[in-house]
């Protein structure tokens, strides 16, 4: 009896020992996760910020590798028709919402019809287009639902249809868009189903705190399919505006990894935190449009004459210090579906800096202008201290070829309304690819098209028309052989890019700085690293 | 006194609607509108939007619709939080500025009487110029400047307060923001008492006093400490609502979940509900502690009252 007793009290001892020190050393991750989440609904989302949270709490069919390769998510495999137009997934078995629900395909039609939806007014929906019927569901042209080409066949298999074959499909899906949402949790509780008391994941992590303006906390869950392979027990995303701020916490250990740091501190930080910059050239481009309805900007020698004088070389490395890439094609670096194609380079390029001003200041001078006769235009761009640098900097190099630029600027949203409303002569713009593909960024030169009476340039803010252009993109859509429609596609971006369609300036650099403890951090392309393959040490 | 303080109430109505009414239409013609990002929406998504926030309605019905919902105490939702309505929001936000703006508000008029005191008293002696010059340096060196000066010295080289961030209950985390908050609040405050101080420890009754052998800590406590405050008073009011409306670069800098940065950013995503909704708030605190101010006036000098 008192053995039993004492065997008792030794046991529950230990146990409550175990449970305290398992408590004591939860590894928890602290990253500084930039602005506050506008939404962590899949389908409200539209930042970089927030697809950190999303896509640690939710899975998809297809899922990111630690250099964020598409691999399989909550599908265990999968297999597309000779055509490349059906997509057929096998989920895994035992996968679960974290309150034990199962998850189902009925989760992944329920939250394709939901994305779609007019009344959810997703602003990235249009990610998943190739999708049969999506972009028709989401402009209210086809209403009924089951025309979707997203069918569950059995609560295992979820089969996807596509409008053409789309080489990027497998990578697209890997974006939050195309994350399940819990059909279980959104029935009863509507748009709310993300408030933390009503949150559930199918993800490695769930959240379960969140303090507006401050941090959103999540923990492991351990009903997630991999959660053997989790290292991390907790991560807090933590809400940090001012970079100067966030360098100073990462240097006092409040952070383990910073997402984005002060641009003046880049060599301080190579010099004295070494190993722990990672710093890498990811898929995203800066560029200047030059508004092709307005001339002299809609002779192409103009055009040419004004990309000639920009020295990308001392932009990255001298004006903003961050070691950004020159860019002078379309297509950025490491771009995936763009093999066999070489790196755009103008005919120009063999030429020094000051050979490219001679001959773009002659290209100047033949049209009129001169240095007591110049060009004068507006330089737009939005209010940011990087953007005013790099504009005082290219004004300054426009001078030499007779060209006086104004600088003018705006917030974004004023910016970026005077740009589609073509109100500009030459201005500021950006973009971040959402997939690794280069009709994604391609795309942004296509003719507008034609709507309710007016012509809607979308994205290309330059009013960029080129019938051969469009014609190569159009092809390259249906284009089954990878090789060929990369060639199609390089094609098109010589076209444009000899036509100087606008002025790409530099390749963006992703500027992390990861803790010694920290592992598992691969720098790459698309600066995509979820918590579920990072460890850390204490 | 109750009559007197129920008509500034009322007056204070109108002035809320004007300025509620000026914001809304200010806000609505400022060129730019909450979609207008870096991407072009497609335009089925962007009609979607605008219809959801009843954005696709007259301007005047949309007015309309918003006071009406405001009357019943609605702020609508965030454009740009969607997982927040903005009324969730100041309610998360509100308890932590007002936490903020009145530790400051306590700490730095307590720290700036003193100071300004013993600045007097002590006038063109060594107290007196270590005094001057660290009111100087609180009036002088902007918010954010000391704010990194404090992070980098107490966060990062001493390690004796967290560099930013919130935990709830957490005093430490709180020490750098509020000492921020506090440094120009009681410099100006220590400045207004050390002049104040200096001109009725100069007055013939506190001369009198002295001659009549009474010690400088019984003039102090008798004769000069109430009349030395009457231009401090004055002060409070307005500075309490900067502090209770001007953390925006303290919630910034240190990560803090106030209201103050929601304003900026709102303004700059022309995140119409939130902004309208700090900006009633705002509004509704400069108004409640002019108010105070006011009737502590009306209180201290009757012929305020019947004026």
């Amino acid at each position: 009896m008192k053995f039993t007793q004492t065997l008792k009290a030794v046991t529950s001892a230990g146990a409550i020992a175990l449970l305290m020190s398992s408590a004591a050393s939860a590894v928890t991750l602290n990253m500084m996760n930039g602005s506050e989440p506008g939404s962590i609904d899949p389908h409200q989302a539209s930042g970089d910020w927030e697809n950190r949270i999303i896509g640690d709490y939710l899975e998809g069919l297809m899922a990111e590798d630690a250099n964020a390769d598409a691999i399989p998510g909550q599908a265990e495999s999968y297999t597309i028709s000779d055509d490349g137009l059906i997509y057929t997934f096998k989920l895994r078995d035992g996968i679960q919402w974290s309150d034990g629900t199962p998850v189902t395909a009925g989760d992944f039609v329920f939250a394709f019809q939901r994305l779609f939806n007019p009344a959810t007014a997703s602003d990235y929906a249009y990610l998943q287009f190739p999708i049969k019927n999506g972009s028709e569901i989401a402009d209210g042209s086809v209403t009924d639902f089951n025309e979707l080409g997203v069918k569950a066949i059995d609560d295992k298999t979820v089969e996807i249809t596509l409008e053409g074959p789309t080489p990027f499909f497998l990578q697209a899906l890997t974006h939050y868009t195309a994350y399940p949402v819990p059909k279980h949790v959104v029935d009863k509780v509507g748009n709310e189903w993300t408030k933390i008391e009503n949150i559930v994941s199918n993800g490695p992590y769930t959240p379960t705190e969140w303090t507006p303006g401050s941090y959103i906390k999540s923990v492991k869950s351990e009903t997630y399919w991999d959660a053997a392979n989790v290292q991390i027990d907790e991560v807090n995303y933590f809400v940090q505006d001012d970079l100067a701020a966030a360098l100073a916490r990462y240097r006092a250990g409040e952070y383990d990894i910073l997402t984005d740091i002060p641009s003046d501190q880049a060599e301080w930080i190579k010099t004295n935190l070494p190993g722990q910059d990672y710093f890498g050239a990811f898929l995203g481009i800066y560029y200047y449009v030059i508004n092709q309805e307005k001339p002299p900007f809609d002779n192409p020698d103009v055009r040419k004459a004004l990309s000639m004088a920009v020295n990308r070389d001392v932009i990255g490395p001298d004006v903003l210090g961050t070691g950004e890439l020159p860019l002078y094609g379309w297509v950025p670096e490491g771009t995936a579906n763009y093999e066999g194609v070489a790196l755009y380079e103008p005919s120009w390029i063999g030429l020094s800096y000051e050979e490219r001003v001679a001959e773009a200041k002659a290209i100047m001078e033949g049209l009129g202008y001169t240095a007591s006769s110049p060009l004068t235009l507006q330089l737009k761009y939005n209010t940011n201290d990087n953007h005013q640098r790099v504009a005082v900097a290219i004004a300054s190099m426009w001078e030499q070829i007779g060209v006086k630029a104004e600088l003018f600027n705006s917030e974004t949203a004023v910016h970026y309304d005077s740009l589609r409303a073509g109100d500009f002569d030459v201005g500021r713009a950006g973009w971040l690819l959402d997939y690794s593909d280069p009709s994604n960024t391609l795309d942004l030169l296509r003719t507008g098209i034609m709507q309710d009476g007016a012509m809607n340039w979308g994205n290309n803010y330059g009013r960029f028309s080129n019938e051969e252009f469009d014609k190569l993109m159009d092809q390259a859509t249906t284009e089954l052989d990878l090789a060929a429609r990369a060639k199609m596609l390089g094609d098109a971006e010589k076209i444009a890019m000899d036509a100087s369609a606008a002025i790409p300036i530099y390749n963006y650099i992703a500027q992390n700085v990861v803790a010694p403890s920290v592992t598992g951090f691969v720098n790459n392309a698309a600066d995509i690293h979820r918590t579920r393959w990072l460890s850390k040490s204490e | 006194m109750f009559g007197y303080a129920m008509r500034r109430v009322l007056s204070a109505l109108p002035v809320a609607l004007i300025a509620v009414t000026a914001c809304f239409f200010i806000l609505r013609l400022a060129p730019g509108g909450p979609f207008d990002g870096e991407r072009a929406l497609p335009p089925t998504t962007l009609a979607n939007l605008r219809a959801h926030y009843n954005l696709d309605l007259p301007l005047i019905q949309q007015y309309f619709i918003y006071v009406w919902r405001l009357l019943q105490g609605d702020f609508g939702p965030s454009m740009v939080y969607n997982d927040f309505t903005v009324a969730e929001m100041l309610r998360i936000g509100l308890p932590f500025t007002l936490m903020l703006g009145f530790s400051a508000f306590v700490i730095g008029t307590v720290v700036g009487l003193v100071a300004g005191a013993l600045s007097a008293v002590n006038q063109n002696k060594w107290p007196d110029y270590v005094l001057v010059f660290l009111v100087m340096i609180g009036l002088v060196v902007p918010n954010f400047l000391m704010a990194s000066v404090l992070q980098l010295t107490f966060g990062v080289y001493l390690d004796w307060f967290p560099a930013g961030g919130w935990r709830a209950g957490s005093i430490p985390h709180l020490v750098l923001p509020i000492t921020v908050l506090v440094l120009p609040h009681a410099g100006r405050t220590a400045r207004l008492m050390r002049g104040s101080m200096i001109e009725v420890l100069g007055t013939n009754y506190v001369r009198t006093a002295r001659s009549k052998g009474l010690g400088t800590r019984l003039i102090l406590a008798r004769h000069a400490i109430k009349p030395a405050l009457l231009p401090v008073v004055s002060y409070l009011g307005p500075g309490l609502s900067y502090l209770l409306t001007g953390s925006l670069v303290v919630e910034q800098v240190f990560a803090l979940p106030g209201i103050g940065k929601y304003f900026i950013s709102a303004a700059l995503n022309r995140d119409y509900g939130l902004v309208l909704g700090t900006t009633i708030l705002y509004m509704f605190i400069i108004l409640a502690v002019n108010l105070l101010v006011d009737i502590l006036y009306a209180w201290l000098d009757p012929k305020v009252r019947y004026h």
